[in-house]
C-alpha cells in the first residue's frame, strides 16, 4: 500500500516537474520573442524618427527656495498686520455699543413681531430671510455642480471591503439610525422654540441617511430614496420656500396685512411661516447632503 | 404706489423658480424655461429703468415687514436697472450664439443642469446689482462663483477640469478675504445695510478711533474683489479659464462674471465706504497703478500667443485694466467711463468668442494660428463678425471701443496733473499693441490658403445673436452721448 | 500685553487664518490646499463668533418671556456664521469632486505633474 502511494505521488511530482520545465521553456521563448520585438521597434523608431522619446521632464518635488522665502515673508507680514488689526478692535466679552441698535431690537421685539422664542431663528427666517433663501440655493448650486462632475451610469462600485459585511457597523446602525432620524426631526420641529433649526436638523437627518446607506447597502437605501422621489421632494421644498417667501416679501413691501398670524410664542404651531420654512430648509439640507454623498459613492442617487 | 416697484423682486423670484424647474425638466424644456426667464428679467428691468429715469429718483424696496437696518432691502434706481437690463441682454445673446455648441459639447443627460446654472448666474447678477445689504451681496457672490465654475466644467476634457480647479481655488480665496472685510466692517459699525454703514463710517472718521482696522478692511475687501475680477497680479487664471470651454461659457465668463464683481466693487467703494476715508484713497491709487500695468502686460502677453482663444483671453486682462483705471479716477465722469467700457467690452467679447468658435470649427478644430489661415473663405459670415469685434477692440471710430477710449481719456484729462499724462500715454501705447495682435489675426484669417471651400452651415440663432451684438456695438459707438447721459445721471442717484 | 490677553480668541482666529493661508500657498498636493481653505474659513468663523460674545450673558433664546436685551448675547453673528458654514461645506464638496475627477484622469494629485501631463496632451 505504502509503495503504491509512493509511486503514485512520485509519478505526479515528476509529471509536475516536467510540466514546469516545459512552462519554463515556454516562458524563455516568450521573453526572447518579447525582447526581439522591442529591439525591432527601437530600430524602426531610430530609423524613421517616429515617437522620439520625450525629453526627461524632471518634476521637481518642491518649489524653488526663493518661492519659500517670499511666501514666508508674506505670511509673517500678513500675520502681524492681522494681529495689529484685531487688537485695535473692542475687547473680547465687552459690550460693543455700536452693535446695540440692531441686536437689541432682535432680542426685545423678536418674540412679539415674529413669534419665535429663539431670537436667531427669528432673525434668519424673518428679519433677514433673503440671505437664508440665497443660502439654500448655494447648497442647490453645489449639488448641481457635483452632479455635472460625478454623475455616471456605471453599475459597479469599486470597493475593497463593502461596509455591509462589517458586523459591528450593522449592529450599531440598527440601534442608532432610528434614534438619529428621530432626533433630527425633533431639532427641526423645535427650531423656533429651542436651539436648533432647519440647518442643524437637516445636517443630522442627512448624517442619519448616510449611515443608513453605508450600513445596509445601496439597494435597500435606493428603494427608500429613489431618484425620482429625490428630485420631486427637493424641487417641491425649494419651490415652497421661494413662493412662501415671495408672498411674505410682497405683502411686506406693499404694506399689506399678512394672513399668517404669529400665534402664541412657545407652542410648536406658532411663529407664522417659520415652522414650515424650517421644515423645508431641513428637507433641502438633508437631501442635498445625501445627494452629494451618493454622487461620490456610486455616481447616481 | 405703482405695481412697477415690485418688478425687480419678481425678476429674482422668476429666475429662482426657473432654476428649480430646469432641474426637473428634460433638456429642450429646460432651455425654453431658461430663455423665458432671462427675457422676463430683461423686460422687467427695462420697464423699471423707464419708470425711474422719468421720475429721476431711486426708491427702497423693503423685503418683509421690517425696514432697514433690521430687515433686508433692495435699492432700485435708473443705473441699477440699466445695468441689469444690459447684462441680461448679453447673457441671452451669449446663450443663443453658442447654442449649437451646447448641443455638441454637453452630454444630453447633463444639458438641463447647464441651464439650471445659467439661471442661477442670472439670479445672482440681479441680486448683486439691486441689493442694499452687504451680506446678501456675499451670499449671491458665492452663488455666482460656484455657478461660473459649473458652466466652465461642463465640457468634460482634462484642460477644463484643471482650469476649473485653479479658478475655483483662487476665487474662493478672494471670497474668503471679502467675508473677512465684511466681518471687520460689522465689528466696527454694527450694521450690515449699506447706507447705515456709511453713516457709521463717517462718524468713525470724525472720531478717529478705528483708523487702522478701517484701512485694513478697505484693503482686504478690494483685494478680494480684485482677485475675483482678474486685475493684474491675479490674472493668471484667465487664459485657461476662457480659452477651452464651450463658447457660451467662455462668453459668459469673460464678458459677464468679472463685470458683476466690478459693479459690486463700485457700490462698496463709493456707497458704503466713500472717498473720505484715507485708506480708500490709497487703495484707489494702487488700483490705478495696477490697472495701468495690466493694460501693458495684457497686450504684450497677447502678442506672444499662438492660440486664438488664449489671445482673446489675454486681451481681456488689458480691458479689465482699462476699467479699473477709469474707476479709480474716482470722479463721476471716471465711473461713467468705466461703466460704459463694461458695456462695450461685454458686447465685443461675447461676439469675439462665439465667432471664433465657428472659425475654429471649420479649421479642423485647431486653435493655432497657422491652421486658421484662409478661414474667411470657409466661413465668411463668422469671419466678418470676428472682424467687427476686432475693429471695436482696436478702437476704430464708429465702434464702441473708440467711444469708451475717448471717454476714459477725457475723464483722465479732467484731472490736469502728470498722472493724466501718464494715463493718456499708456492708452495710446495700448492702442498700438491692440492693433498689432488683432489686425495680425484678421489678416491671417483673410489670407489665402489651400483649403478654401465654403463649409459653413449657418445656424439661425447664431446669426441673430451675432448680428444683434454687432448692432449693439455700433449703436454704442455712434450714439454714445445719450447712453453716457443716462449713466451719469444714474450715478448721481447711485452714490 | 493686556491687549493680547484681552483679545485672545480673535488672535487665535487670525493665527488659524494664517495657518490656512500658508497651507494653501506652500503645499503642492490638491487635498492639502482644500484643507487649507477650510482652516481659513474656520478662522474667520471663530473671529466673528468671538466678536458677538458678551461675558456672563446667556444664548439668545428667550427664557420665561424676559426680553431684556442685557441678559442675552448678540444674535447677529450666529446667523452670519450659519450662512458661512453652509457656503464652506458647498465649496468643499465641489473642490473635492474636482480633485476626484483630476485623479481619475491623471492618476496624481500633485498640481505640477497635472500641468505637465496636460501640456503633453496638448502637444500630442
Amino acid at each position: 500500500m505504502k509503495s503504491n502511494f509512493k509511486d503514485f505521488f512520485s509519478e505526479r511530482i515528476n509529471g509536475t516537474k516536467d510540466w514546469l520545465e516545459d512552462v519554463g521553456k515556454l516562458d524563455e521563448t516568450v521573453t526572447k520573442t518579447h525582447s526581439e520585438i522591442r529591439h525591432t521597434e527601437h530600430l524602426i523608431n531610430t530609423l524613421f524618427e517616429v515617437n522620439t522619446p520625450k525629453k526627461e521632464k524632471h518634476v521637481s518635488s518642491s518649489f524653488p527656495i526663493s518661492y519659500y522665502i517670499s511666501a514666508g515673508i508674506c505670511i509673517v507680514v500678513i500675520l502681524v498686520v492681522l494681529i495689529a488689526t484685531v487688537c485695535s478692535l473692542p475687547e473680547f466679552g465687552v459690550v460693543n455699543s455700536q452693535m446695540k441698535e440692531v441686536s437689541d431690537r432682535y432680542v426685545q421685539s423678536g418674540m412679539k413681531e415674529t413669534g419665535a422664542v429663539n431670537a436667531v431663528a427669528g432673525m434668519i427666517l424673518d428679519y433677514r430671510a433673503f440671505d437664508t433663501l440665497g443660502e439654500s440655493f448655494v447648497l442647490f448650486t453645489a449639488l448641481n455642480c457635483v452632479w455635472i462632475l460625478l454623475r455616471t451610469n456605471r453599475s459597479s462600485v469599486e470597493r475593497y471591503f463593502p461596509l455591509t459585511e462589517d458586523n459591528i457597523l450593522v449592529q450599531a446602525a440598527k440601534v442608532s439610525v432610528p434614534v438619529i432620524l428621530v432626533y433630527g426631526i425633533y431639532v427641526i420641529i423645535n427650531g423656533h422654540i429651542s436651539p436648533g433649526g432647519g440647518f442643524s436638523g437637516g445636517a443630522i437627518l442627512g448624517a442619519g441617511l448616510i449611515l443608513f446607506s453605508e450600513a445596509f447597502g445601496d439597494e435597500i437605501a435606493g428603494k427608500f430614496v429613489t431618484e425620482k422621489r429625490f428630485k420631486v421632494i427637493c424641487s417641491a421644498a425649494l419651490l415652497f420656500y421661494c413662493l412662501s417667501k415671495a408672498y411674505s416679501f410682497y405683502v411686506g413691501a406693499n404694506h399689506l396685512d399678512s394672513i399668517i398670524s404669529t400665534g402664541t410664542p412657545g407652542r410648536i404651531i406658532s411663529a407664522g411661516l417659520i415652522l414650515p420654512l424650517d421644515i423645508a430648509v431641513g428637507i433641502i439640507v438633508c437631501l442635498n447632503m445625501y445627494g452629494i454623498y451618493c454622487m461620490f459613492k456610486k455616481g447616481r442617487v | 404706489m405703482p405695481f412697477i416697484i415690485n418688478l425687480p423682486f419678481f425678476s429674482v423670484i422668476t429666475c429662482l423658480i426657473g432654476a428649480v424647474l430646469c432641474s426637473v425638466f428634460n433638456d429642450r424644456n429646460a432651455r425654453r424655461v431658461c430663455v423665458v426667464s432671462i427675457i422676463i428679467v430683461i423686460v422687467f428691468s427695462a420697464s423699471v429703468f423707464i419708470q425711474t429715469a422719468s421720475d429721476g429718483q431711486y426708491y427702497h424696496y423693503v423685503l418683509g415687514h421690517f425696514p432697514a437696518p433690521w430687515g433686508n432691502e433692495l435699492r432700485v434706481g435708473p443705473l441699477e436697472s440699466l445695468v441689469c437690463c444690459g447684462f441680461g441682454i448679453i447673457l441671452l445673446l451669449s446663450l443663443m450664439g453658442g447654442d449649437e455648441y451646447i448641443n455638441i459639447n454637453v452630454r444630453r443627460e447633463k444639458r438641463n443642469r447647464y441651464f439650471v446654472l445659467i439661471n442661477l448666474i442670472c439670479v445672482a447678477m440681479v441680486a448683486i446689482v439691486y441689493t442694499n445689504d452687504l451680506f446678501t451681496a456675499y451670499v449671491f457672490l458665492e452663488i455666482l462663483t460656484l455657478a461660473s465654475c459649473g458652466i466652465l466644467m461642463i465640457k468634460e476634457i482634462g484642460k477644463t477640469t484643471i482650469a476649473a480647479t485653479r479658478y475655483l481655488i483662487l476665487n474662493l480665496f478672494g471670497s474668503g478675504l471679502f467675508l473677512f472685510g465684511i466681518f471687520l466692517i460689522y465689528t466696527m459699525t454694527g450694521h450690515l445695510l449699506m447706507e447705515n454703514i456709511h453713516e457709521a463710517i463717517v462718524l468713525i472718521v470724525r472720531n478717529g478711533n478705528y483708523d487702522f482696522p478701517l484701512t485694513v478692511a478697505c484693503a482686504v475687501i478690494c483685494t478680494g474683489l480684485a482677485i475675483k475680477s482678474g486685475l493684474y497680479p491675479f490674472h493668471l487664471w484667465m487664459p485657461d479659464t476662457y480659452a477651452y470651454s464651450t463658447p457660451t461659457s467662455s462668453a459668459i465668463l469673460s464678458s459677464f462674471t468679472s463685470k458683476v464683481y466690478i459693479f459690486l466693487m463700485i457700490k462698496i467703494m463709493f456707497r458704503v465706504i466713500g472717498t473720505d476715508v484715507e485708506g480708500m484713497r490709497n487703495v484707489m491709487n494702487i488700483y490705478l497703478l495696477f490697472g495701468l500695468i495690466a493694460i501693458i502686460i495684457g497686450s504684450v502677453s497677447a502678442i506672444k500667443q499662438h492660440n486664438i482663444n488664449r489671445m482673446i483671453a489675454f486681451s481681456s486682462t488689458a480691458q479689465i485694466g482699462y476699467i479699473f483705471t477709469a474707476i479709480s479716477l474716482s470722479s463721476v465722469s471716471g465711473i461713467a467711463a468705466g461703466i460704459y467700457h463694461i458695456f462695450a467690452h461685454s458686447v465685443t467679447k461675447s461676439l469675439l468668442f462665439i465667432s471664433s468658435a465657428r472659425i475654429i470649427g471649420v479649421s479642423g478644430k485647431s486653435m493655432a494660428f497657422h491652421d486658421l489661415r484662409g478661414a474667411a473663405k470657409r466661413s465668411p459670415f463668422a469671419s466678418l463678425m470676428f472682424t467687427v469685434g476686432s475693429l471695436s477692440m482696436i478702437g476704430v471710430p464708429a465702434f464702441a471701443g473708440f467711444s469708451s477710449k475717448i471717454l476714459i481719456s477725457s475723464a483722465a484729462a479732467e484731472k490736469e496733473n502728470t498722472l493724466s499724462l501718464v494715463i493718456l500715454v499708456v492708452l495710446a501705447l495700448s492702442t498700438i499693441l491692440n492693433t498689432v495682435y488683432f489686425l495680425r489675426t484678421v489678416i491671417n484669417i483673410y489670407s489665402t490658403s489651400k483649403d478654401s471651400e465654403k463649409r459653413e452651415k449657418l445656424y439661425p440663432e447664431y446669426v441673430f445673436a451675432s448680428i444683434m451684438l454687432a448692432v449693439l456695438n455700433i449703436i454704442l459707438g455712434c450714439y454714445s452721448v445719450p447712453v453716457i447721459k443716462a449713466i451719469t445721471s444714474g450715478i448721481e442717484l447711485f452714490i | 500685553m493686556e491687549k493680547i490677553s484681552g483679545h485672545f480668541p480673535q488672535i487665535i482666529a487670525m493665527i488659524l487664518f494664517t495657518i490656512g493661508l500658508s497651507t494653501l500657498l506652500l503645499h503642492r498636493n490638491l487635498i492639502k490646499k482644500i484643507i487649507g481653505l477650510n482652516i481659513m474659513d474656520t478662522g474667520l468663523f471663530l473671529f466673528i463668533t468671538s466678536v458677538g460674545y458678551i461675558s456672563d450673558r446667556l444664548a439668545p433664546i428667550i427664557i420665561n418671556g424676559n426680553t431684556d436685551p442685557s441678559l442675552y448675547v448678540n444674535p447677529v453673528p450666529a446667523g452670519l456664521v450659519l450662512t458661512g458654514i453652509v457656503v464652506s461645506v458647498s465649496v468643499t464638496s465641489i473642490t473635492l469632486s474636482l480633485s476626484y475627477r483630476l485623479y481619475k484622469r491623471f492618476h496624481t494629485l500633485n498640481l505640477d505633474e497635472i500641468y505637465l501631463l496636460a501640456a503633453d496632451e496638448e502637444e500630442r
